[in-house]
């Protein structure tokens, strides 16, 4: 190994936050994780620490308190090599329907917050020269369905940032990836009945990331490849008759 | 959640209410102000331990480690971390847990509540000996620090308890150092019952000591057995030997068992050439030393996924007692013998030798013990019942985490700290509260 690289997982009490982080130790990476939840937070980073042997260390932010990303990033021991953002709220659609302030947190939870910070380690890393940025999106940010269309546009933002990101910043150095997970078996969908063949595991997401990132260098990733053809089929659907489906 | 629950034999299958806390501070809202509950780990057991009478405690989402200290071995995790995380995470540091069972795919609170042996318990006692610390949840929404010098009595009583003393959060437990992955694997053949306890007791020094006898063997072949003795080969062991790596070759997933076979697949026959193959080839390099990866020592059965199925739909009971060292000989024959004439007998019939108990309701104790696979079908129950009756009047007992079964009679005969226990749950409340098919079954 050369020397040590750190990655920052903001969203590090989450399913799937915690298999990045575990995806990236396994690999001799130091650990920055980030989220709100302090004790929730200490808990993931003792895990990663004794199964890895690896320094994680641990940082609170709110993401939609986005005037405390600067004093956030100069708080961080390094500035990392990798920063992943694993936020996102999927909140309740037909809530969001006619209680704004819920419909708000939701948008602001999954594009303002996740792009406003990532857009604060890209202008970062440029200065510094290279790094690498990786949003968690979703297939539902590709097309606005009935069941999350107000989930679906904030991610639907959130990914067209990260396309503009890229289209900015790869050829100063910078590598920028958009992961749209198909399902994924996490807290966020626990309860709900999932098709087997389109559902990853977190593991298989965070291995995912891991070499997308560091090891592929791709742009644009589904996880589970087979998601690529049904987004292809959803997308070229004529409104005419996707308006008349129940998806 | 209401589901279906069996244990790893698949049988018996009960209803009960299933609720699955993700973090140990998450657990106390979920039990509180239930009755008829109990934690369940990954399953293993075999029967109804971990079945509650109304509600079953899923912990297996605790499965966060906290620490590990490389000075002194010491490893403390949640209590729903599993034996194959914990290997996966530190073999390949030089450290491997102090006591294993025969699978790797069991929670550190279920080896602790049945306090399992491995193949080195005639020495190193059971895992419940290599406990320093662990962290009970009572029904209450109390939670107390145990070891043996704080609340050193619901220590013991957890260590073995089944459950039935509180849900276990969290643990402190020992790992040995190690310098390979390897085993240096000594085989032996005894042709008799008499030669295989004589060749085990024989091998009190060797750390690793278990006998496979062919189940289905009768007249002057009765209890004839390969004796696998084992120690933990060194690097420079390793050395001169050709082998992959140092700390075994990468995990290798056998073809699994993807539906129930007929029942008819494991009549006398099928298991009949079975042993007789495995016999040989044991045989055949008897005698001769070599070294074998920790996968297939350990855990030879974990590469079959799902194997628990070759029984059909009816499911299988293990059947497994202890009797005094004093006693085996000469009451080993005629259960075997009893087992080999009924014909049903698995694969697996395997002799160990266990030293000294450790927790109040531990299995162990100074002797002998059998364990065998027998399939579900008319008959079997009576026929157990027989050989439970020879067990128990030669002041034997049956392995809690196996049992599907035993009489309440049986069960009391054989555990003379039961009353012990019976005050210590009636002391702290536990009574209705922590309740399992099994602790129902038996009286507990
Ligand atoms: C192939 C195979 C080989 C085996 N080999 C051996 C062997 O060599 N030696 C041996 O001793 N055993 C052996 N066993 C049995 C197994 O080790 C035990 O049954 C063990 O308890 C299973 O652990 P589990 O996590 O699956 O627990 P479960 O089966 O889910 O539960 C077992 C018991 O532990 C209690 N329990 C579980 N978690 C907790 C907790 N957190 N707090 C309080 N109580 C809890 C349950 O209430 C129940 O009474 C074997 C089993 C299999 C399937
Ligand atoms: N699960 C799926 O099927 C699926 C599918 C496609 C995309 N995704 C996306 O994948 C990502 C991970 O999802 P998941 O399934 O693991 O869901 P999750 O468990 O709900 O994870 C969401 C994460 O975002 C954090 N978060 C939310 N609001 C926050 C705030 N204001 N400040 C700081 N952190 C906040 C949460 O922190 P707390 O722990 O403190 O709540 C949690 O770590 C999300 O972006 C999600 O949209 C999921």
């Amino acid at each position: 190994m050369t020397e040590m690289k750190t990655v920052l997982v903001v969203g590090g009490t989450s399913d799937v936050g915690r298999a990045v982080a575990r995806a990236y130790a396994a690999a001799g990476w130091s650990v920055q994780l980030a989220g709100r939840d302090a004790a929730g937070l200490e808990r993931e980073a003792a895990d990663i620490a004794t199964r890895t042997g690896v320094a994680v260390s641990v940082h609170a932010i709110d993401i939609l308190d986005t005037g405390a990303f600067a004093a956030f990033a100069d708080g961080l021991p390094v500035l990392p090599d990798t920063v992943v953002s694993v936020v996102g709220l999927l909140g309740e659609q037909v809530r969001a329907e006619t209680d704004a302030a819920h419909a708000t947190t939701v948008m602001r939870s999954n594009f303002e917050g996740p792009a406003l910070l990532l857009g604060l380690f890209a202008e970062r890393f440029l200065a510094r020269g290279h790094g690498t940025i990786v949003g968690v999106s979703s297939v539902a940010g590709e097309r606005g369905r009935a069941s999350n269309y107000v989930y679906g546009a904030a991610k639907a933002g959130f990914t067209a940032f990260l396309s503009g990101l890229r289209n900015r910043v790869s050829k100063r150095g910078l590598h920028v990836v958009t992961v749209k997970p198909g399902f994924i078996r996490t807290r966020m969908t626990a309860g709900m009945k999932l098709p087997a063949r389109l559902t990853a595991d977190p593991q298989a997401v965070g291995t995912a990331i891991f070499r997308a990132a560091e090891t592929q260098r791709r742009d644009v990733i589904y996880v589970k490849p087979v998601w690529a053809l049904v987004m292809a089929i959803i997308r070229a659907l004529p409104e005419t008759i996707f308006k008349r489906t129940k998806l | 959640m209401n589901v279906e629950l069996s244990g790893w034999g698949r049988y018996p299958v009960a209803a009960t209410d299933l609720v699955q806390p993700g973090s140990p501070d998450a657990v106390p809202a979920m039990v509180a102000g239930r009755t008829g509950a109990i934690a369940r780990g990954n399953g293993r057991a075999y029967g109804d331990a971990a079945i509650g009478e109304e509600t079953t405690v899923s912990l297996r989402g605790l499965d966060r480690m906290r620490a590990f200290d490389p000075a002194t071995g010491w490893l403390t995790v949640e209590a729903g971390v599993t034996l194959a995380e914990i290997v996966e995470a530190f073999l390949p540091r030089g450290f491997f847990p102090a006591v294993v069972p025969g699978t790797q795919f069991v929670t550190v609170g279920g080896m602790i509540a049945a306090d399992v042996h491995g193949k080195n318990h005639h020495r190193d006692g059971g895992f419940g000996d290599h406990v320093a610390a662990l962290e009970l949840l009572l029904p209450d929404g109390t939670r107390l620090a145990c070891s043996r010098e704080q609340n050193a009595e619901l220590f013991h009583a957890t260590i073995g308890g089944m459950g039935l003393t509180g849900y276990i959060l969290a643990a402190t437990i020992r790992m040995i150092p190690v310098e390979t992955g390897w085993i240096r694997q000594r085989t032996l053949v005894a042709e008799t019952v008499a030669d295989t306890v004589r060749l085990l007791d024989a091998a009190q020094d060797a750390t690793y000591s278990v006998a496979w006898i062919d189940g289905l063997a009768r007249g002057a072949a009765l209890g004839r057995s390969l004796v696998y003795l084992g120690e933990h080969a060194t690097r420079a062991e390793l050395g001169g030997a050709q082998v992959p790596t140092r700390f075994g070759p990468a995990a290798k997933a056998g073809p699994g068992v993807p539906f129930d076979l007929p029942a008819l697949t494991l009549n006398r026959f099928s298991v009949a050439a079975f042993n007789e193959a495995y016999f040989r080839l044991g045989a055949a390099k008897a005698g001769s030393e070599r070294l074998v990866g920790w996968r297939p020592y350990f855990f030879p059965l974990d590469g079959v996924a799902d194997w628990n199925r070759i029984y059909g739909r009816n499911g299988f009971v293990q059947y497994q007692f202890v009797l005094p060292a004093a006693r085996s000989a000469d009451l080993l024959p005629d259960l075997l013998d009893r087992i080999a004439r009924r014909g049903s007998a698995s694969f697996l019939a395997v002799l160990k030798r266990l030293g000294r108990g450790g927790g109040l309701l531990s299995f162990p104790f100074e002797g002998h013990t059998l364990a065998l696979d027998m399939k579900m079908e008319p008959g079997l129950l009576a026929f157990l019942a027989d050989c439970d009756r020879l067990v128990a009047a030669a002041g034997g007992r049956l392995y809690l985490a196996k049992d599907a079964r035993q009489t309440r009679a049986t069960f009391e005969a054989g555990y003379p700290g039961l009353d012990r226990f019976r005050d210590i749950r009636r002391r702290y409340g536990l009574e209705g509260r922590l309740a399992s098919r099994l602790s129902r079954r038996i009286g507990l």
